[in-house]
């Protein structure tokens, strides 16, 4: 960050900073692209060697997309954070005097962009492997679905996230504190989902009102998560 | 400190003493009367004395887990940070775990009985068993290492973030479906439709589950008093035993 050293890091160049960083990681590790793309594809496969009907993958294609979003949710948030605790990198920003809340929203941006990619591969998967079909409104309902969801599941992952960084036994703990939290956009994401898809009959107009519920999640743990995030990862 | 665990040799007070001994007063009077004195239900038959257990102990969770709110929120606004508010939060958690386990395990079987399943994916059972999980999640918290302050602060955050989380889950639990039968005591025309007896046994049942509740909690908070001054007192006497060792060299 090139300022000047007598001046206070302004809280829109500190989140841009962390979510450059964030993506830059990515963009040079490749291990969204190459490992957890590919992880979330193959649930998408295993899921139909489960079901084993195409009437009853068609059916709850919603709820596999957004079951399979939750699983690499996890796996994704705790890179992020093990990058940064490995290397003693956030207790560098901390000590750094910047506002904590501004790391808390860099963090989560750059997981909603890796987050929203993932969601693309696995919706897509969902259209070939499960045959499912959207209209042209279904579209507009997904997207939606996918932005305000995706904002509710980065808030929180980056939440929990910095709880569980560096603590021992995190990859147990994280799947236990996060999954109960993130429920309520497992149920609103899906039925959304369902909406647009068509899933049993499902008309593309029933789905808005879960989108209100998507919404006000993640304004709930946007405003939440950064009251929180500076004294969770404060120690 | 070390006078604190020196005087300390037990958890129990004037006051547990009582509360403890009222507390199997009373519990003996809500077995005898919910297993013999009170009717059979009209509709349910004998399987309705599972109420006597069941209600009291969703109650007392639901307690729980509002009193460690209340702690936690004490905890982080006073200035002071008095650990006394952590623990306590800590050990009603605890103690709101098995309570919840207990309403839940109850539940059940009532519902074996009535509804002929064990579970139904209603609002209310759905909300409990995340309320379970949830705290379950929170006393893992309170496990990590760290020290005594640190271990406050994180779980009155997560404390605070989990009352952000329940209302979310009930709602769109809510909005998924509903199948429950509605409050019996606590319905909105504020007349309860209860044989005299049942009721009367129902509210000594709470009363004795709260003071099972109440006497835990002391009993528990004082054991964790206990421990985070066992482990301050062994650090400190392996400080000094290093520095004993310094100075002989």
């Amino acid at each position: 960050m090139k300022s000047d050293s007598s001046m206070p890091v302004s809280k829109g160049k500190v989140v841009t900073a962390v979510f450059l960083k964030d993506v830059q990681i990515e963009l040079r590790s490749r291990v969204v692209t190459n490992q957890v793309l590919p992880f979330a594809g193959l649930v998408m496969v295993m899921f139909a060697f489960a079901l084993d009907n195409d009437d009853v993958l068609q059916r709850v294609a919603g709820g596999l997309v957004w079951l399979a979003t939750l699983f690499s949710l996890l796996i994704i948030v705790q890179r992020s954070f093990a990058i940064d605790t490995a290397d003693g990198a956030l207790d560098s920003l901390r000590v750094a005097g910047i506002e904590l809340s501004a790391v808390f929203f860099g963090k989560a941006i750059a997981l909603a962009a890796k987050l929203v990619a993932l969601e693309m591969v696995l919706i897509f998967s969902a259209l070939v492997l499960y045959r499912v079909d959207v209209s042209a409104i279904g579209v507009v309902l997904l997207v939606t679905c996918v932005f305000c969801a995706t904002s509710g599941l980065a808030f929180v992952g980056t939440l929990y996230g910095g709880l569980t960084a560096g603590a021992k036994g995190r990859e147990t703990l994280l799947p236990l504190l996060l999954l109960p939290v993130v429920a309520p956009v497992l149920i609103a994401a899906t039925r959304a989902t369902e909406a647009a898809f068509g899933s049993g009959g499902a008309q593309t107009s029933e789905g808005w009102a879960w989108i209100g519920l998507l919404a006000v999640f993640a304004a709930v743990f946007g405003v939440g998560g950064s009251l929180a995030f500076g004294s969770l990862i404060d120690e | 400190m070390s006078q604190v665990l020196q005087r300390t040799s037990a958890t129990g007070t004037r006051a547990t003493k009582v509360i403890g001994a009222l507390a199997i007063l009373v519990m003996v009077w809500v077995v005898v009367s919910g297993l013999i004195l009170t009717p059979q239900d009209v509709v349910q038959g004998e399987s309705v004395r599972i109420m006597y257990v069941h209600v009291p102990s969703a109650w007392i969770a639901y307690l729980a887990f509002i009193f460690t709110a209340v702690a936690s929120a004490s905890w982080l606004i006073s200035k002071k940070h008095s650990m006394g508010f952590d623990r306590f939060a800590g050990a009603s958690a605890e103690v709101g775990v098995m309570f919840m386990a207990i309403t839940l395990i109850t539940g059940s079987l009532w519902g074996r009985l009535t509804w002929g399943e064990f579970w139904q994916w209603d609002p209310r059972l759905t909300t409990t068993a995340f309320l379970f999980v949830t705290y379950v999640g929170y006393l893992a918290v309170r496990r990590l290492e760290g020290s005594a302050e640190q271990r406050a602060r994180r779980s009155a955050v997560v404390a605070m973030l989990a009352v952000l989380e329940i209302p979310l889950v009930h709602f769109s639990v809510v909005l998924w479906r509903s199948l429950h039968q509605g409050a019996t005591v606590l319905n909105p025309n504020g007349d309860v439709k209860m044989d005299d007896l049942m009721l009367f046994t129902l509210f000594s049942g709470v009363v004795a589950f709260t003071l099972v509740f109440v006497w835990l909690v002391l009993h528990r908070q004082r054991t964790m008093l206990l421990v985070d001054i066992a482990n301050r007192q062994g650090l400190d006497a392996a400080i000094a035993a290093r520095k004993t060792e310094g100075s002989v060299r």
